[in-house]
């Protein structure tokens, strides 16, 4: 009644007037209690008067017997949320409460509402409590003192940090808070297993660390607490002061730390030193670094000592002599304390590689074995990676451009090493040393070239080599000028070279000079470089007529690739890449392709699948990040060339006969072949390009790959194809086409002599649909599933969904632009395995097994987390798979029923009986992957739970026992483990 | 040593100091874990290396008693300690 101003409080309480007088106490409580409820639901709506009222009422009532207090505190806290509260009764009422009440032997709710009333004062009288002094403080004091529930100390943490951060006066009282508070340190509180209120130790922890670190003024009694709690044995102990320090420094200045810095560091230095723990010791670095930059930043009065300097200098006694004992345990801990303080700020920087780097230098001319001066080395390194922090190095102060010569003769004579580790280390500071601007001086730089060319090509270690070049290529953007202008020509000439020695040395030179030509490729400036000089040992390799150009072609090939993919951000580097390079590999495949030149051997190798298939990655990544207007530049060449082998922009134009791949005769098989090059192209292409005469285009493919008796042929001709149609925008154009190649894929289907290449272009398609979701894909899907039950082509079609699941490299995926839309496979899944399934019931003897391998490469790809959802209702088919006779289908089903057995081990459990025995037989089957994944899963079985299990231990570890001696190791090592596992299935100590 | 042919398998292992207390129940569990790891044609011969052990002699015997370490195996307080020794999990 009172929500709806029927009724006034006044009335209320004249109402209640008998209870709330009544003598006992009980009724008292009772009463005070309904009006406290009240109070809770409508405080909003009460006048100032009535407020005035009601607080002197349960003030005075704070006095009465201790059966009524909790109400009362409720009614008070109704109050405390009052807007119209009038001035000055704030004060009052915690005055009350902390004169009458004794909070800490109320109940875990009562004392919490206490908090609630402070804190709600606290956020809207802030004023007025301010103007309670100490005394505020010092009443709070009391009231959480001794509170031991974590939900009250979450609150209370957050009343004295904001006590503190909010400014009120503290007074003499400073310690006794920092008491009341600092008694919970280290928090030890583990919440109870089935706790509904949520609350973490970290929660805690933090809160806690929160109210510790938020004032200088707790410095005095905190410092001492933290040195004494690292000094103990807890790991947890430790870990929360080292963290606390840290969180302290952020506020703390000189004066603070000042006393405690010997005890600090010697403490910090005694858990890096000794301690095993690599949490603890990151931790120690931490704080260590926090300090230093604490130190650092604090402003100096003329005359007072600096501290940064006493106390970086006692970190340096300690530490400096362990680093000249590179065999010792302590020089790691040194060296990454010293890092540690180094990185701090540049100031301690500065202070601590005056001292240690030259240190390091002497150490390592005066150490001669190469593990002790990899580990001087790889120190040095830490320190030079620190001052690419800092940026740029300011000449007059850097202690580092003084010691240029010796660091920079270390890293060389490093180089020169024979020990692979101590080369690799010395590759890496190359590459940091580098980095600083202005550090290498340009004759220095000509050294490094020189070094780093004789790694990547002499070198007989392959982990240096490639380190080698690694460092090049991420040197050589800060420096274009020396490496294309040293180490470009270079590796031509290497290039280029016939020397006499044995074919096979001289060989794989040629590799790593191609190799290496690729790495340093990241500027555009060393691009222009590159590109035409491996353009043009792909032509040489061309010309040659030994029996290896072949893999040569396919390794400058591959050299392009990378190339590629290194220009592909930068527009202008890619651009000059694909106007280079395509071109280029169209001329000489073109060029291959004539008639009189398909004779010979070069031209046969180039026209080779495993050649074309490397020049497609090339084609395809130096074309999917033009600009559209480029892209469409280029198209507007390529596309004619095939058509109507218009080849005037190709670099040597003058060929003996014309271009035609789609036109008709024996001649030009040859060229047709070329079609994958087309493919690679106009496949990659940005979706926004338009392709001049796609119409044409299509039809020319449709045809080619219905009618080619080449397998290579029809399926590239099938895929592109399929890649401009999954691109093609929807409208009456594409559904043309679609019905054409329905209208040409369906008699050939059916019968005569091309069904491969029908059902080939049949996936194909399929896949370009499902991919963009269009609706004539699930009609082209169930055309697969009728041809399941095909005799002959029922196999190639169970595997065509392998294909239709799988990403495709060259084709219709996201990195070539094709329209893929999110979650195919599950669409697939959900719309296709139903008929899957019944098709398997309904289908002959001789056909089954078509049917579940479809299903279980359609399994095989699906994401693992849909297929533990979707396993009750087809688990009884996939056992059924696992008897199937055929490998494919046995090692998928094995694939997939591996993340089960792991995931959902209840529902496994109930086909244990049936699980046990197919592994078991699967174990001995003739095919190596199945056994091992037959092994695999047996292992697996074990998370089952093992009271299912323990009825077949005896009979499985006998089984286990005879792929033991199996003829191949892997199988042997599986068979090892899963058995060793059933071993200790339901013994003891497991 | 091991030897294909034959079917033999023999393993020497060094305790940490000779009067190891563990050598025993290290022994065992070299045993114990071939005796799982492989087919049983093999025959298991696991010892220590000579003069590394004071009661070398005495913990060779044991290791080579197949009653005794049958035995041990049946003691669920030793097989424990052993799986312990063999589990994967750490």
């Amino acid at each position: 009644g009172l929500k709806d101003g029927r009724w006034t409080v006044l009335q209320l309480v004249e109402a209640l007037g008998f209870c709330l007088e009544n003598r006992d106490p009980q009724m008292r409580g009772r009463g005070i209690q309904l009006l406290s409820q009240v109070l809770l639901q409508c405080y909003s709506l009460l006048q100032e008067k009535e407020v005035l009222h009601l607080v002197l009422f349960y003030e005075s009532r704070l006095q009465d017997s201790h059966v009524v207090i909790p109400s009362v505190l409720q009614g008070l806290r109704a109050l405390s949320m009052c807007e119209v509260l009038p001035a000055g009764l704030a004060v009052s009422v915690l005055k009350a409460i902390f004169q009458e009440v004794h909070v800490q032997s109320l109940l875990q709710l009562d004392r919490h509402t206490v908090y609630s009333i402070i804190t709600n004062f606290m956020s809207t009288r802030e004023e007025e409590l301010k103007g309670l002094g100490a005394n505020f403080t010092f009443g709070f004091i009391q009231v959480m003192d001794g509170e031991k529930d974590p939900r009250n100390l979450l609150v209370a943490f957050q009343i004295v940090h904001d006590l503190i951060a909010k400014d009120y006066a503290l007074g003499p009282f400073v310690e006794e808070l920092f008491e009341v508070t600092s008694c919970y340190f280290p928090v030890d509180f583990t919440p109870p297993p089935n706790d509904p209120h949520g609350i973490q130790r970290e929660d805690l922890i933090l809160s806690l660390r929160a109210v510790l670190a938020s004032t200088t003024q707790f410095a005095e009694f905190l410092l001492p607490l933290l040195i004494e709690k690292l000094d103990s044995e807890l790991q947890s102990a430790k870990l929360d002061s080292l963290q606390t320090l840290t969180a302290c420094c952020a506020i703390y200045g000189q004066k603070e730390l000042q006393e405690f810095l010997p005890s600090l560091w010697s403490s910090l230095r005694r858990e890096v030193f000794q301690t095993a723990s690599e949490k603890i010791e990151t931790e120690c670095l931490a704080a260590l670094r926090a300090l230093s930059a604490c130190l650092s930043r604090s402003v100096l009065s003329s005359d007072s000592e600096d501290l940064l300097d006493s106390f970086l200098g006692s970190i340096l006694e300690d530490c400096r002599h362990h680093l000249c004992e590179p065999d010792m345990k302590l020089v790691w801990p040194s060296a990454k304390l010293l890092q540690a303080a180094a990185g701090a700020s540049l100031r301690t920087y500065h202070h601590i590689t005056h001292s240690v780097l030259p240190l390091l230098l002497e150490q390592y001319t005066k150490h001669t074995q190469s593990s002790q001066r990899r580990t001087i080395l790889e120190m040095l390194l830490g320190f030079l990676e620190l001052q690419q922090k800092w940026g740029h190095m300011e000449e007059d102060e850097s202690a580092l451009l003084s010691l240029q010569a010796p660091i920079c003769s270390v890293v060389f004579s490093a180089l020169l090493d024979p020990s692979v580790q101590l080369q690799l280390v010395g590759i890496k500071a190359l590459t940091v040393l580098g980095s600083l601007q202005g550090f290498l001086s340009s004759s220095d730089l000509e050294l490094v070239v020189d070094h780093l060319i004789r790694l990547a090509l002499h070198e007989e270690d392959s982990q240096s080599s490639e380190a080698a070049m690694e460092a090049a290529g991420s040197l050589a953007p800060t420096y274009p000028k020396v490496f294309s202008g040293r180490m470009v020509p270079r590796l031509e000439e290497e290039l280029q070279s016939e020397r006499e020695e044995s074919y096979h040395s001289h060989h794989s030179l040629q590799q790593r000079c191609l190799q290496a030509l690729a790495a340093v490729s990241t500027h555009t400036s060393i691009v222009r470089e590159t590109v035409p000089v491996l353009l043009q040992h792909l032509q040489k390799v061309q010309k040659e007529t030994e029996a290896r150009n072949t893999q040569d072609t396919i390794s400058v090939c591959q050299s392009l690739h990378r190339v590629a993919l290194q220009c592909q951000e930068d527009a202008e580097g890619c651009w000059y890449f694909h106007q280079m390079v395509v071109p280029c590999l169209l001329a000489i495949a073109v060029q291959a392709a004539m008639p009189e030149s398909t004779h010979t051997l070069p031209g046969k190798a180039l026209l080779e699948e495993e050649v074309l298939a490397a020049m497609i990655p090339v084609i395809s990544a130096a074309t999917t990040h033009l600009s559209p207007e480029l892209a469409a530049q280029s198209v507007s060449h390529v596309v004619p060339l095939f058509l109507d082998g218009e080849v005037s922009f190709l670099p040597q134009n003058s060929f003996p006969c014309s271009f035609q791949p789609f036109g008709d005769g024996e001649c030009l098989e040859a060229q047709r072949r070329l079609v994958a090059l087309l493919m690679a192209f106009v496949c990659s292409l940005p979706r926004n390009v338009a392709i001049p005469q796609q119409e044409r285009l299509l039809r020319e493919l449709l045809a080619l790959s219905c009618s080619c008796n080449c397998p290579f042929t029809a399926t590239t001709a099938a895929k592109c194809f399929a890649g401009l149609v999954n691109k093609h925008p929807a409208g009456q154009q594409l559904d043309e086409i679609l019905q054409l190649a329905v209208n040409r894929m369906e008699p050939s289907l059916a019968e005569g002599p091309r069904r491969t290449q029908a059902l080939t272009l049949l996936l194909w398609v399929t896949k370009a649909l499902v991919l963009r979701y269009h609706p004539l894909s699930s009609c082209l899907t169930d055309k697969l599933l009728g041809l399941l039950g095909d005799t002959e082509l029922g196999p190639a079609t169970a595997d065509g969904f392998s294909l239709l699941m799988a990403e495709s490299p060259d084709v219709l995926h996201k990195g070539c632009h094709a329209d893929v839309r999110i979650m195919f496979r599950q669409r697939f899944f959900t719309d296709n395995v139903p008929k899957l399934v019944q098709g398997f019931h309904g289908a002959g003897p001789d056909v089954k097994a078509n049917y579940l391998k479809g299903l279980s490469h359609v399994l095989n790809h699906l994401p693992k987390p849909v297929l533990v959802t979707e396993l009750p209702t087809l688990l009884s088919l996939l056992l059924e798979a696992l008897s199937c006779s055929d490998r494919v289908v046995q090692l998928s089903t094995l694939s997939c029923l591996h993340p089960l057995l792991l995931e959902a081990p209840q529902i496994m459990s109930l086909h244990v009986d049936t699980l046990v025995t197919k592994f078991l037989n699967l174990t001995s089957s003739p095919t190596m992957a199945v056994r091992i994944a037959a092994l695999r899963c047996a292992h697996a079985l074990t998370s089952l739970p093992t009271t299912v299990l323990l009825p077949y231990k005896g009979r499985v570890i006998r089984a286990l026992a005879k792929p033991l001696d199996d003829k191949k190791r892997l199988v042997r090592k599986e068979a090892v483990a899963a058995r060793g596992e059933w071993f200790l299935l339901g013994s003891p100590g497991r | 040593q091991v030897n294909d042919a034959e079917s033999t398998v023999s393993v020497e292992f060094t305790p940490t100091i000779p009067h190891c207390s563990m050598a025993t129940l290290i022994g065992l569990s070299i045993k114990v874990k071939l005796l799982r790891s492989l087919p049983e044609r093999f025959k298991l011969d696991v010892h220590i290396t000579p003069g590394t052990h004071t009661s070398e002699h005495a913990v060779n015997k044991q290791l080579a008693d197949k009653e005794r370490v049958a035995a041990a195996l049946e003691n669920s307080h030793l097989l424990e300690v052993v799986n312990q020794c063999l589990s994967a999990r750490s």
